[in-house]
């Protein structure tokens, strides 16, 4: 499919999307709730910063941190990998194959129409927060708040590109799940969705700072609460998008090798 | 249209025993055999034909419809519809061919099926003038009427094939491929299926190929049918002429005014049924002008009339002669 019939597809698909997610607009805020880690991580170190000093963060600090971790990582989310890797084995992906769309470009539709849902609940929940737990925290600089934008499309595209690559590892792998759940793990912990990288040991730092798990979080974080020059901020953006491309380069080229041993299983 | 050439889809399937054992040795060793799901088929098909596509359970015949719709990469041989690589699933080829399969749905289970009627508007770019006319043809023709404000999953089985059916048509496809489209739908919407495959085939030229265990599915639509066995052609031609080949006998069906001895009517041909003051006979195609002409002199007859057997039955015995035939040889 040509990239101007996407185009003139994608309004359609995000209003199915949208009517989709409203649909499940329950279990979806069920969803959204569950993650509740930074919650949890910031009662922790509330609790560590209250009993001593810890370098670069106050109270305040954290609390800034976490709810900016928790707003970035609602809006961020995606849930292709398991969708993805449900229809490869069932083959059911042969329904979306018929279409004259690629299918990832339904998916990412169909993800995306989610983000206005979850900013119902999660932007009020931020500026709320921000406002007063978090006030005087985030950034003053108006040209790290445009890039705060670019920042969040890179993360949510990275963020989708990686879950569609290991998703389609299941063409490959019997499933590609276990796979996923490790690329969460490492993630957790390499991301800035546990602890703030400024933390880690200078040696695993200065690795998590490069590698493409920053990207998906922490580096927006670093963005809203001012953590970064412009400068900085904007050559990490350069690195951040270069990651987008590899990503996608690597979605490409691993889809069209692993549609050569599609099964379409049933029916 | 169709020209499909020496076509194989092999696959290899990991084997194992059951049991906890079993299951600890395929950690180490995982054996896996060849399955040949087509194995060198070729056949050709006009446009506008109607074609049923034949065979028992695993013949091969889904799997050679998804190397014809584009959704597996044969192992070898030519596969071309409409001009088009399926395997390359441009997007001229897509947008001129369908794929019905009864056992899965394109329709989004959680919206009503006006969604995506919607959907499928926009990503096939169909006019708005077309989309509204082809979608009040539908509409009748299959009254989904009602049907389209409601959602999919509250839709009964039968109703929800017929949205299937529409969805699966708003771009007036150049090709169907349909698999199984009556599974599991009662006599009369089977039968309201049918009509609508017909009409949609006379209408647009639209070419058929159809795969249905349901024999009045193939008997109703497809004049030509194409028999397939552990992924091998076995038959390519008009139903009738493999009907006469298979099963050169002949049904009679005698209704009478009384009960009568089975004697006298075994004396005719061979008795298949007898129930009170009717029975059915089957007679040998050479037999028949003087079984007719016994039946006339010497039964009380009321009714009688002369059909082909089944094509359950000439479907069942053309197996058989296959199998056999594939245990003779060396």
């Amino acid at each position: 499919m040509s990239v101007r019939a996407a185009v003139r597809a994608y309004p359609a698909l995000l209003r199915t999307g949208f009517a989709g997610a409203v649909a499940y607009r329950a279990e979806f805020l069920i969803w959204m709730f569950s993650t509740n880690m930074p919650l949890v991580m910031l009662a922790i170190w509330s609790a560590v910063a209250r009993e001593g000093p810890v370098p670069g963060y106050s109270q305040k600090g954290f609390t800034a941190y976490y709810l900016c971790t928790l707003l970035v990582r609602m809006m961020t989310g995606s849930w292709v990998v398991w969708e993805l890797t449900m229809e490869i084995r069932q083959g059911t992906l042969a329904l979306r194959l018929l279409r004259p769309l690629h299918p990832l470009i339904a998916y990412s539709a169909e993800n995306l129409a989610a983000v206005p849902l979850r900013g119902v609940l999660a932007i009020p929940l931020a500026v709320v927060l921000l406002a007063t737990a978090g006030r005087g925290s985030l950034a003053t600089d108006p040209r790290l708040w445009i890039m705060f934008i670019p920042a969040m499309m890179g993360a949510w595209l990275l963020t989708f590109l990686v879950m569609a690559l290991i998703g389609t590892l299941s063409l490959y792998l019997e499933s590609a799940v276990s796979l996923f759940e490790a690329w969460l793990g490492l993630s957790a912990v390499l991301s800035g969705y546990l602890v703030p990288l400024d933390l880690f040991p200078e040696s695993i730092a200065r690795v998590a700072r490069v590698l493409p798990f920053r990207f998906l979080l922490s580096y927006p974080v670093e963005v809203l609460l001012g953590r970064l020059s412009a400068t900085q901020a904007l050559l990490l953006l350069a690195a951040q998008w270069g990651y987008v491309a590899v990503a996608f380069i690597a979605v490409v080229v691993v889809w069209r090798a692993g549609m050569k041993r599609f099964g379409a299983y049933g029916g | 249209m169709i020209d499909v050439r020496d076509l194989r889809k092999h696959y290899q399937v990991h084997r194992r025993d059951p049991g906890m054992r079993a299951a600890l040795r395929s950690l180490f060793h995982r054996p896996t055999e060849t399955v040949r799901a087509v194995d060198g088929i070729s056949f050709h098909i006009d446009e506008a034909e109607r074609v049923g596509f034949l065979g028992p359970n695993g013949a091969g015949k889904t799997t050679t419809l998804k190397c014809l719709a584009g959704l597996l990469y044969p192992t070898s041989g030519e596969v071309s519809v409409l001009g088009h690589l399926p395997r390359l699933r441009a997007t001229a080829f897509l947008q001129s061919i369908t794929l019905v399969m009864g056992q899965k749905q394109q329709l989004l289970w959680d919206l009503p099926p006006a969604e995506t009627f919607l959907l499928n508007r926009a990503i096939y770019d169909i006019p708005q003038k077309e989309y509204a006319e082809t979608l009040s043809e539908l509409t009748r023709l299959l009254e989904l009427g009602p049907l389209l404000g409601k959602p999919t999953r509250q839709l009964s089985l039968g109703e929800r094939m017929k949205c299937e059916l529409a969805v699966a048509l708003l771009h007036r496809p150049r090709v169907l491929f349909l698999d199984e489209p009556t599974i599991g739908l009662d006599v009369s919407m089977q039968a309201t299926v049918r009509t609508f495959v017909r009409e949609y085939n006379e209408r647009f030229s639209a070419t058929v190929l159809l795969t249905s265990h349901y024999m009045d599915d193939v008997t109703a639509l497809c004049p030509r049918v194409i028999v397939i066995d552990k992924g091998r052609l076995i038959y390519d031609g008009a139903l009738d002429e493999l009907v006469r080949r298979v099963r050169p006998d002949k049904r009679v069906n005698l209704r009478l005014s009384r009960p009568v001895e089975r004697a006298d009517l075994a004396r005719l041909g061979r008795v298949i049924e007898q129930k009170d003051a009717s029975a059915i006979l089957q007679i040998g195609k050479d037999q028949l002008q003087a079984a007719v002409a016994g039946a006339l002199a010497s039964l009380p007859l009321v009714d009688l009339t002369i059909e082909d057997p089944p094509l359950e039955e000439v479907m069942r015995d053309l197996f058989a002669q296959e199998t056999e035939r594939r245990e003779a040889l060396p």
